[in-house]
């Protein structure tokens, strides 16, 4: 009897699971776009990148910027020349390379307080 | 090696690097070539970057120097109060109370050899590279604007608002203290401070205080020049003739 009783718990269970599970799957949040100009033409593999971006551009912008080493393999300026939208010249906005997975990850970026976020840009030196 | 010895020294060392030179080379080309550093290098300290500036050239409502700093530097936001405008380098005019003598000068970060704003930093923000640039690591800097108040030039700025139209060569933003970089990106690349190309007299001169055959120290050999504030011993990077 009690034999009977577990095995019908598990099979109510095991329903349950295969009832719900596929479902809140579908409800996930929706997977960022990425869209790459030039595919395959990055530093590195992207599986690398996705994992390491941020190390790679903390380690160059402290030896470009405290000990003046220019020219690292590394650099911002380059990321956006590559990966800024071909409609808006930028990497923010939605959909856009380096907005939309930050948003998916629910990561904050300072970055673009003040760095320009905008291919080809050039200030106009309006005197305050 | 007493002073007489180290002045006869540097004055032989400037003859041998005047006959050195190629006719029709200029100077100033050879000060360009020396300073473009290859790519992965760092700075040394085998340089002093430093300027030379005859306040008796500086033309009295002349501010092209300032105009070119706000180009290359991106400084063009509109501020609600304009105390709180970005000063990367600012026009004085002064006068000589006894002798009624005018002249006028630009003044900005003097690059200190003993920076204040390095000493008084509490995240080491402040920086001065091997170079002799002092230079703000906006990445670390928690705006609390000690660096401000320590500097006896005023040549430091803070950033109240937000801004989206910096230079890409050029990040500046809000919440961090910002100052005059000697143009370090241009620097970088053997290029001249804008002010100082900009400047229509001449009255500018960019080069290595650490090189014995650069103009500016040939200059300052036999020119009068003064740091500001030399009291302070803050042995500045910039230097003025004239005043």
């Amino acid at each position: 009897m009690r034999r009977a009783a577990t095995l019908l718990a598990l099979g109510v269970l095991s329903w349950l699971t295969l009832l719900v599970g596929p479902v809140g799957a579908a409800d996930g949040v929706p997977k960022p776009t990425i869209r790459i100009a030039n595919e395959g033409a990055c530093i590195a593999p992207a599986e690398e990148m996705r994992r390491n971006h941020m190390d790679m551009l903390k380690h160059q912008r402290d030896r470009t910027l405290r000990q003046g080493i220019r020219g690292e393999k590394a650099s911002l300026n380059e990321c956006i020349e590559c990966h800024a939208s071909k409609s808006t010249g930028s990497v923010l906005g939605k959909d856009h390379f380096c907005a939309s997975c930050h948003a998916y990850a629910a990561v904050k970026l300072d970055c673009w307080d003040c760095h320009q976020p905008k291919t080809g840009f050039k200030a106009t030196g309006a005197k305050p | 090696m007493s002073h007489n010895d180290r002045r006869g020294f540097l004055a032989a060392t400037a003859g041998l690097g005047l006959v050195a030179i190629a006719p029709g080379v200029h100077l100033m080309q050879v000060a360009q070539a020396q300073s473009q550093r290859a790519a992965g290098q760092p700075a040394t300290k085998r340089q002093r970057w430093g300027m030379l500036i005859d306040t008796t050239k500086c033309a009295k409502g002349c501010d092209v120097c300032v105009s070119a700093c706000a180009t290359e530097n991106g400084i063009n936001e509109t501020v609600a109060d304009p105390r709180q405008a970005s000063q990367w380098i600012r026009k004085i005019d002064i006068k000589d109370p006894q002798s009624d003598r005018q002249y006028s000068l630009p003044m900005m970060c003097q690059h200190c050899a003993e920076p204040p704003c390095v000493d008084v930093c509490p995240t080491g923000a402040s920086m001065k590279r091997a170079d002799g640039i002092v230079l703000v690591d906006r990445h670390i800097c928690i705006g609390c604007r000690y660096c401000m108040m320590a500097c006896p030039y005023k040549a430091r700025s803070f950033v109240h608002q937000p801004l989206t139209q910096q230079n890409p060569e050029v990040p500046r933003g809000i919440g961090c203290v910002e100052s005059c970089t000697l143009c370090v990106q241009r620097i970088d690349r053997g290029r001249l401070p804008a002010c100082v190309e900009a400047c229509p007299e001449k009255a500018m001169l960019f080069g290595d205080l650490e090189d014995p055959n650069s103009e500016i120290v040939r200059r300052a050999a036999s020119a009068a020049t003064t740091q500001v504030r030399a009291d302070l011993k803050l042995n500045t990077g910039v230097r003025y003739q004239g005043i």
